[in-house]
């Protein structure tokens, strides 16, 4: 046969394009390696804003008006300076953050953060579906028709869903916090009255006032979503080139958390605060002040949102909690496995369901003492949580180059240290407390 | 009777006059010596030196005393060594490979068997447990008594694996060497298997078992791993060394690879490629990947239509093919025009003598490079296809589409 006749043919073949061409395919080719990356820290940092958050940043802004508004900037620091490290944590060593605990500190502490989890996000998962309830009984849809409709939809989703097709639809639930944006346009509240306050800060030296920023920050700061964010990165593969991309998204993510956080203080200041409904402790209730204040439409979109947020955090919370307990005890786990080979996994997450939405429909449920021990709960456990954070990425062993630098240590620590203090006093608070913790 | 490393930790050592020695905090397996036999127990005492007391030096062990057949004085200080595996710090909560599950799993607690001789006991790693019992056992040793932890075992399912099927991941190559932990084991996997194996490792630990396979076994597993992966890989490998994998590869699956990476790491690792398998990726990346360019493997068996039965079954024996994928041979005319397929079902079925042009495939099917991809996925849908000429504009065949470059691509684009 002539084979110098068909590899001279061969080298003649040129398909390459013309230099536009190329270039939009490098283009396309850069968008699509964004893509692969960004995710974990934009989906995490939106579940914080979950019912409770909800609720806690109604009442800051029902209460004192613009006068939280300041609290973000720092807290915006906060959240990305831990979020941050759990994604360099999951980057550069490819492992779960309940992997390296194991590893790097036994049986016993895994055990330990494995437990204290479980009940805790149990407990966090109850206030998700109370959120469904509440927010359905603004459309006037009975919490038992609800709360089931969304228990059944949630376990469905991942049951039946790839972890690609999962996180589109979680991409979409972060697209609809944009309904708080538009009800508190509709609110017409002072702009620049917001900004200002948002600049400069107003401390009152009450104990109402500091608990209630406690409350703010240790709602937006919850330890399960640093082993939600390091399993995100770590399943999306994504490596240490890609580790800037990674940066940016946990950067965009906890900006745009807090800029939905802002929309709803705004929100509520402009009408609640603005026109002395000040007594507000739940986030229906604002959405039901709402309607003769800013209109129907902006109470339905802040009910909408609440559901929203609600149903999002109820099916990531069961998720990430069934697989940071597998992961960490060794069990096999994921949503790619079948039914019969995680066992555990499958019956965990059905368990965290199952009674998470189970205690809202019993009808005397004591949803109050649930919230309180799920504050209480996130206090005791985000310390830990920070604290194995912080030893593992200073751990030049696991990091190489990428250990905190001098400059990232103290502000880490010093974050650390201040949230340790605040959820102590926030858990301190919420134990000796008779009624909630609203002003 | 059967032991557990971890209801031994702990236990007090005492010497020949039954003097304290110290506690045991560490066992030792020196591979390079038996590979399963606990070779040196570390005993510490309070704030004294720990001590290190070999295999021959145990008259007796059983949970919570250990009995030495020296005194201490004959006991050695202990010196940290590479070359032990130490089964607290490196086999415990460490994730081992089952070579048998063929899956990646965490070590909950290790299953010691007693071999008694003469005055001398030795301890023999059986199985790495990876069940409940493991579990219970490292999460209440010393806080409830042994019996009462081996009763509550005892319901529990088992779950372990014996230390024959244990591969360890070790991502330091010298490490490695002194442990003498090789990858043999993992070499007669499927590929896909141990590429499924390798996502669930660390990147250190992916590195390592790549570097230490031989090169065919490397290059079909980086063909199988998520291409997330094998990027991070070949980014860290020595250029030479990720050619000589890259060589090993189908040159349609080399291009796909080389594709991802990034310019610099690209060009030095086709620098090392010799020049006709580099000139072969270099071309095929001149292709949209999308398209049937970017899809055909340039190496592809084809023999002049004049060529009898016999002739062709004699040429392949002598060539190098990938006989697990051959399927489909392709014709040329004179010109090295392309003249239509054969199956190799039909070409065993014929006589000697038959000429290959009377066992072509109807229609005569073939693409140009630059059809796109929604065009191969509906010609093989249509005409039911295992592979798929791609030819110039001159009509010489350049490659060939397999269904497995088809199916790849249609799950990808999921």
């Amino acid at each position: 046969m002539d084979w110098s006749a068909i590899s001279e043919r061969f080298a003649t073949v040129r398909s390459g394009g013309t230099d536009l061409q190329k270039r939009i395919r490098s283009l396309r080719r850069r968008l699509t390696l964004l893509l692969a990356v960004v995710g974990p820290g934009l989906i995490t940092s939106n579940v914080d804003n979950d019912a409770g958050g909800i609720s806690t940043y109604t009442q800051a802004g029902a209460h004192y008006g613009y006068a939280l508004l300041w609290s973000l900037i720092p807290m915006t620091i906060a959240l990305y300076v831990t979020e941050e490290m759990c994604a360099r944590l999951g980057v550069i060593t490819g492992k779960g953050l309940s992997d390296l605990i194991r590893e790097e500190f036994g049986f016993r502490p895994t055990f330990f953060v494995m437990v204290t989890g479980f009940f805790v996000d149990l407990a966090n998962v109850v206030a998700e579906f109370a959120g469904v309830a509440a927010a359905m009984e603004i459309f006037h849809v009975s919490k038992y028709v609800a709360v089931p409709i969304a228990a059944i939809l949630v376990w469905a989703l991942v049951l039946k869903g790839t972890y690609r097709q999962v996180e589109i639809i979680f991409f979409f639930a972060c697209g609809f916090y944009v309904t708080y944006i538009i009800s508190a346009a509709m609110a017409k509240p002072d702009w620049l009255l917001a900004a200002r306050a948002t600049v400069i800060p107003s401390i009152h030296y009450s104990s109402d006032y500091l608990l209630m920023l406690t409350g703010l920050i240790g709602t937006t700061i919850a330890p399960w979503q640093f082993f939600y964010l390091q399993a995100g990165f770590v399943e999306k593969k994504v490596g240490p080139r890609q580790y800037p991309q990674a940066r940016a998204d946990v950067l965009v993510g906890s900006i745009s958390c807090m800029v939905i956080v802002f929309f709803i203080i705004v929100c509520t200041a402009a009408t609640l605060y603005a026109t002395g409904h000040r007594d507000i402790t739940e986030a229906k209730d604002a959405a039901r002040a709402l309607i003769p204040l800013a209109g129907k439409w902006a109470g339905y979109l802040f009910a909408f949102g609440l559901l929203n947020a609600s149903v999002f955090a109820a099916s990531i919370l069961p998720l990430s909690t069934a697989h940071v307990i597998c992961e960490g005890l060794g069990f096999e786990a994921g949503i790619d496995h079948k039914f019969e080979d995680a066992r555990i996994f499958y019956g965990l997450y059905t368990v965290l369901i199952a009674v998470g939405a189970g205690v809202v429909l019993l009808p005397h449920a004591p949803l109050w003492k649930i919230l309180i021990f799920s504050q209480v709960g996130n206090g005791i456990w985000l310390p830990v949580v920070v604290i194995f954070i912080l030893l593992l990425v200073n751990r030049r062993d696991l990091m190489g180059d990428y250990v905190n630098t001098l400059t990232f240590n103290i502000i880490a620590w010093v974050t650390a240290i201040f949230m340790i203090g605040l959820t102590i006093f926030l858990s301190y608070a919420s134990l000796f407390q008779s009624s909630p913790p609203a002003p | 009777m059967e032991l557990y490393a971890t209801e031994l930790m702990g236990s007090k050592a005492y010497d020949l006059q039954g003097n304290y020695v110290g506690r045991v905090r560490e066992f030792f397996i020196e591979p390079a010596d038996q590979p399963n036999r606990i070779s040196h127990f570390l005993l510490a005492r309070g704030h004294f030196p720990p001590l290190v007391a070999r295999h021959d030096q145990i008259a007796s062990v059983s949970v919570g005393e250990i009995r030495l057949n020296v005194s201490e004085r004959a006991l050695h200080l202990y010196e940290p060594n590479e070359s032990w595996l130490a089964v607290q710090k490196d086999l415990l909560d460490q994730q081992i490979i089952d070579i048998r599950g063929r899956k990646v799993v965490r070590v909950n607690d290790v299953d010691l068997l007693e071999l008694r001789s003469n005055g001398n006991t030795e301890l023999r790693l059986t199985q790495v447990d990876v069940g409940l019992p493991g579990a219970v056992r490292r999460l209440l040793h010393g806080v409830v008594s042994p019996a009462m932890i081996r009763r509550l075992q005892g319901g529990l399912p088992q779950s372990t694996i014996r230390w024959e099927f244990v591969n360890l991941v070790e991502p330091d190559p010298l490490r490695r060497v002194k442990l003498r932990i090789t990858h043999e084991k993992l070499e007669d996997l499927h590929p896909a298997d141990l590429a499924a194996i390798m996502e669930d490792l660390s990147a250190a630990e992916r590195q390592g078992i790549i570097a230490s396979l031989d090169e065919q076994t490397a290059g079909a597993v980086l063909a199988e791993l998520d291409e997330r992966l094998t990027t991070q890989i070949v980014e860290k490998l020595d250029p030479s060394k990720a050619a000589d994998i890259l060589e090993e590869m189908a040159p349609d699956a080399a291009a796909d690879l080389l594709a991802d990476l990034p310019k610099e790491t690209f060009d030095e690792v086709l620098e090392e490629m010799p020049g006709q398998e580099a000139r072969e990726v270099r071309e095929l990346l001149q292709f949209d990947p999308s398209t049937a360019g970017g899809m055909m493997n340039p190496d592809f068996a084809f023999v002049g239509e004049d060529t009898t039965r016999d002739e062709v079954i004699q040429w392949m024996r002598n060539q190098d093919l990938n006989l697990e994928q051959l399927d489909t041979i392709v014709l040329v005319d004179k010109a090295a025009s392309f003249a239509g397929t054969v199956t190799v079902s039909r070409l065993l079925l014929a006589s000697p003598d038959q000429s290959v042009s009377e066992l072509k495939m109807e229609p005569l099917l073939n693409l140009e490079p630059d059809a796109k991809g929604d065009e191969v996925f509906e010609l093989f849908d249509k005409y039911n296809l295992r592979s798929l000429t791609v030819i110039d504009e001159h009509k010489h065949p350049i490659g060939v589409i397999t269904v497995d470059d088809v199916v790849s691509r249609l799950v990808k684009s999921q």
